[in-house]
């Protein structure tokens, strides 16, 4: 392993380019997109380096990093990833520089200054690259806090319709959330003796009583939960995906989300392994049911960004029952997920992004026939829809399978009612894509002079590394899951949880 | 009857208090022995430079450990630490009452006893050069609250109380605009201000009889080992954290805090939001921790109740308001229930978070009255919310600051906000008091809703024909404004070094 200090200089790089590009005049808007794109692909190419460096049967956290920050409180810089965490950085690394590239003329429409949008996407790849790198909890509140500023301002400065409503109820569900952690974090803090370093804290929470343990498990389980979104935590999410720009939308539910299910399995599951069994039934009971009710919200949604949050808190269903089955195929399959949900629904997001911005409405029904006036981008849209509802030959299909498969050997009845959710998705994308680019052309789309053009150079190369990731993670996930396997199981040997009888030898009364 | 002894008086610890009161004393002479001219400008640096030579006396003192004149006064950790906030808080507030180009005057009216609305207080409200006894009463003031925080008899204390609040009744009274505003909340602050300190003498009076001495050692002694009806002590010490609760600002003794921060001059409200809080509670802490630690299971409770309706009170009536001063001023309430939980936390984190809290948001309660010292039209400032709207658009600069600064009001991390709060709340925890805690987290969702709305209609608002011009900040501004933003960044990212000094600080002597 090389001695390289890979993660702090990976979270401290895009909030270096945010400065540069914060200081790039209004004026010169070409300029500061050009800086934001390069800059987001050296922090690409430094992420490909140290996803070659990775050892993966090495130790769980590698690339660790301990720097001196509040010695009287034990609050440190210390920095670390295990593969979950790996595999989100490197995600976080892939999509930014497409979403960058998809965001160019976003801001032109806007009036408002490109460089500051720019600089804003930036330092949210900061607060997220950050919140992943974290191995200290301090650390961790810190960044899951701070990541709420760019996105407040892109929601309420650059976004549509009610902008200002949905930042707004953006911020007050995540601080609320934040806030619940926060007393948990200190509370955390004094059971334990005053650390915050992680591998302490495992061992502190050991002999925490059981009632504390609880009371502290759901501090952090309800900030994760309003961050991911689970059910009944979700309803800020189609507020803010419907009136972000199309983009940072993407990011929203491509990265930030994940931040909620991450937490879970990093703190959640590790720091309070019998508050987690406990609590697995209730959380298994939620996931489903955000499945089933956000799928048919999705089904009757006009609106076509709020219909792409729907799925999203959909999906975010199927990682729950993932993470709260415990057994590694789900688990593996819930971290492997979270991968594809973030390459799919952010290919989703941003085609639909175009779409939008091309007519200048998000609702479905101002739609119809468009795959008429521009075929490709109506195929484009096909293929997001076909690898969000979890195709078989694209990537959220081998991940989907997996949940199912590990929650079945241990939870028959959640897996069977989350199944039904399987033929809800294919119900609302397929209506989706039917009502908008299929039939008979709506008479008024060929007056919008932006509809007659299909897709440009720009935005194919935005789409082609999404759809090319999708298709070879979709039959070779192999890279992909070699990297989160130990991590997954490391993860529940700490929840204590041991992995059912093959599923040949299943007898139906495993787990439970 | 003997020949009266005078108790053995150590100078060098006293210095700091004395070198304030001595330029006090001076800076009254210089009203009338210098010219009208100069005046201004003697004026302000004797009290800068007073201010700092105390806080160097104060840096030379820093490893003494004394009960002094009788045992009126102790100059330990707490205290040195106290004054010495004061002191940097003071400096910074001192800037602001000097500052002479943003309005021409000055914030202060020159003859605060001109009948308001005549011709000539038409005339003087023009440009007339702004009255100059600010600095000799700011300076006495300062002193005062110095001795607040060291004092180590009741009595003591009492007179300390005295000798900072008139200063501050007077202040308050002179802002050039809005007089009768102005006039009528220092009427109001003095008025319930004597009440409070009245009832303080009567709780002193009622602890005499309890514990046959002043002394706070007398007061603890008799703590430990009642001689007398407990009644006594539960009234005295009632009637005392009345007067000190009132200082506080901390509910249901808050009422005076809206009205008196809107009237008073801008300068004069960051002085009391930063310096008078700590001095507040640095008394009370002396008083709980010192006196009457020995019954803190009977108070707890009460004064727990009194914190938590505190943060209630401020975060929803926060919510309500339009005027930008009364919204900070329903925040400063809040963020007194905060310093309460950290004082109940009765342990060595308590005294050591309240003490970093005090510094932290002193320095944020001061740039952000220096913010709303720039935002102003014809009529002088312009503190209704609604002409903040689209403010961002016009100055992003000052936007952005205060941006900041509400930030870390609502205690979003990187900023001094969070990690006072941090502190606080993990003490009261390892102090057993997790109910205050779980309060606080949610009177802080509450209080985040104002501040955030102030942050929507400075950045997402469209400037209306009214959105005022924003000044340039003179010299003295703009360094206020810059100290109290770079404290604010610097005890949000480092922290460190300001804990371990009050960690240092944090041992009373009895």
């Amino acid at each position: 392993m090389s001695d390289f200090p890979f993660l702090s200089v990976l979270t401290l790089l895009p909030l270096v380019g945010a400065a540069v590009v914060a200081f790039i005049p209004r004026t010169k808007a070409q300029l500061a997109k050009i800086v934001a794109l390069a800059w987001s692909l050296i922090v690409l190419g430094l992420s490909a380096v140290m996803w070659a460096a990775y050892t993966i049967d090495g130790e769980r956290f590698q690339f660790h990093e301990s720097y001196a920050w509040i010695p009287s409180w034990d609050a440190r810089f210390t920095f670390a990833a295990d593969g979950i965490a790996l595999v989100m950085l490197m995600l976080i690394a892939v999509l930014f520089p497409i979403v960058i590239l998809a965001s160019w003329n976003d801001v032109d429409q806007s009036r408002r200054s490109a460089p500051a949008y720019f600089a804003l996407l930036l330092s949210f790849e900061f607060t997220m690259i950050g919140v992943f790198a974290a191995a200290d909890i301090f650390l961790f509140y810190v960044f899951f806090e701070i990541m709420l500023i760019p996105m407040y301002f892109i929601i309420g400065s650059f976004g549509t319709g009610q902008k200002q409503y949905a930042a707004v109820k953006f911020f007050l569900y995540s601080l609320v959330g934040g806030l619940f952690m926060l007393a948990s974090v200190i509370g955390l803090w004094v059971v334990a003796g005053h650390t915050f370093d992680f591998t302490k804290l495992v061992e502190a929470t050991g002999s925490v009583d059981t009632g504390t343990a609880r009371w502290l498990f759901l501090g952090f389980f309800v900030a994760f939960a309003i961050k991911a979104p689970f059910f009944p935590f979700h309803t800020w999410l189609p507020d803010s995906g419907g009136a972000a720009p199309a983009g940072a939308a993407a990011l929203l539910v491509g990265v930030m989300d994940k931040v909620g299910t991450f937490g879970i399995l990093r703190y959640c599951l590790s720091l309070f392994p019998e508050a987690s069994r406990w609590f697995a039934p209730a959380a298994m009971a939620l996931a489903v049911i955000g499945i089933i009710y956000a799928s048919l919200l999705a089904v009757g949604q006009n609106d076509l960004k709020r219909l792409v949050s729907y799925t999203s808190i959909a999906h975010f269903g199927f990682i729950g029952i993932g993470i709260f089955a415990f057994t590694t195929q789900a688990g593996t399959g819930a971290v492997l997920y979270m991968v594809n949900h973030g390459l799919a629904t952010g290919l989703l997001f941003l085609v639909v992004g175009m779409f939008v911005a091309r007519r200048g409405s998000a609702l479905v029904s101002d739609f119809g026939g468009a795959g008429k006036l521009v075929p490709v981008l109506a195929g484009v849209l096909f293929f997001a829809g076909l690898a969000s509802l979890a195709l078989p030959g694209t990537a959220p299909f081998v991940s989907e399978f997996l949940v199912l498969l590990g929650t079945f050997s241990t939870h028959k009845g959640y897996a069977v009612v989350a199944t039904l959710g399987i033929i809800l998705a294919a119900a609302y994308v397929l209506w989706m894509i039917q009502r908008t680019t299929q039939g008979t052309l709506n008479p008024a789309l060929t007056e919008v002079p932006a509809m007659q053009k299909d897709l440009s150079l720009r935005e194919k190369f935005v789409v082609a590394p999404l759809i090319l990731l999708i298709v070879v993670l979709g039959f070779y996930p192999k890279p992909v899951t070699d990297v989160i396997n130990p991590a997954v199981q490391a993860t529940l040997q700490d929840v204590g949880a041991t992995d059912p009888a093959p599923v040949v030898a299943a007898d139906g009364k495993a787990g439970g | 009857m003997g020949e009266l002894q005078l108790p053995a008086i150590d100078y060098g610890a006293l210095a700091p208090m004395l070198i304030l009161f001595g330029a006090a004393c001076v800076g009254v002479l210089v009203e009338v022995l210098t010219p009208k001219k100069a005046r201004n400008a003697v004026q302000l640096t004797l009290a800068l430079v007073a201010v700092v030579a105390a806080l160097v006396a104060v840096v030379l003192q820093r490893d003494t450990r004394v009960t002094t004149i009788g045992g009126a006064v102790a100059i330990d950790g707490p205290s040195l630490f106290l004054q010495g906030s004061i002191l940097v808080l003071g400096a910074v507030s001192l800037l602001l009452i000097g500052e002479r180009s943003i309005e021409k005057g000055g914030a202060f009216v020159s003859q605060a006893a001109i009948t308001v609305g005549s011709q000539k207080d038409l005339r003087q409200a023009g440009g007339a050069p702004g009255a100059t006894e600010v600095y000799p009463l700011t300076s006495f003031a300062l002193g005062g609250m110095m001795l607040f925080v060291a004092a180590n008899d009741l009595l003591t204390m009492f007179v300390a109380l005295e000798v900072f609040s008139l200063p501050l009744y007077l202040l308050c009274a002179l802002a050039r605009r809005r007089r009768l505003l102005s006039q009528e909340a220092a009427l109001k602050y003095f008025l319930l201000g004597s009440y409070a300190s009245a009832f303080f003498l009567f709780g002193v009076a009622f602890i005499y009889g309890f514990a046959g001495g002043i002394r706070l050692e007398n007061v603890q002694a008799a703590v430990a080992n009642p001689q007398r009806s407990q009644v006594l002590l539960y009234a005295g010490f009632g009637l005392i954290a009345i007067g000190l609760l009132f200082k506080a600002a901390l509910a249901p003794f808050h009422v005076w805090t809206p009205d008196v921060y809107q009237g008073a001059p801008t300068p004069v409200t960051a002085f009391m939001a930063a310096c008078t809080k700590v001095a507040a509670f640095g008394a009370l802490l002396r008083i709980l921790y010192v006196a009457f630690a020995g019954v803190q299971w009977d108070f707890q409770p009460v004064l727990g109740t009194i914190a938590v309706l505190t943060m209630f009170v401020g975060a929803i009536l926060a919510v309500t308001q339009t005027d930008l001063k009364r919204l900070l001023a329903y925040s400063s309430i809040a963020n007194a229930g905060y310093l309460l939980v950290g004082v109940l936390a009765m342990n060595s984190e308590g005294l050591a978070s309240t003490m970093f809290y005090l510094v932290a948001y002193g320095f944020s309660v001061l740039a952000a009255f220096a913010i709303i010292s720039l935002v102003r039209d014809a009529d002088g400032e312009a503190t209704h919310l609604s002409r903040w709207a689209g403010i961002g658009r016009k100055s992003p600069l000052l936007a952005a600051t205060f941006t900041f600064i509400l930030l870390a009001f609502a205690g979003i991390p990187l900023t001094s906000g969070f990690m006072s709060k941090f502190a606080v709340f993990g003490a009261a925890i390892e102090g057993g008091q997790t109910w205050l805690v779980i309060f606080g987290v949610i009177s802080s969702m509450l209080l985040a809703f104002p501040y955030l709305r102030v942050v929507v209609l400075m950045w997402l608002s469209e400037p209306g024909e009214t959105t005022p011009a924003v000044s340039i900040p003179g010299f003295l501004t703009a360094t206020a404004l810059t100290l109290g933003v770079l404290a604010t960044v610097a005890l949000g990212v480092i922290p460190a070094p300001l804990l371990d000094l009050t960690e240092q600080a944090g041992q009373f002597v009895r």
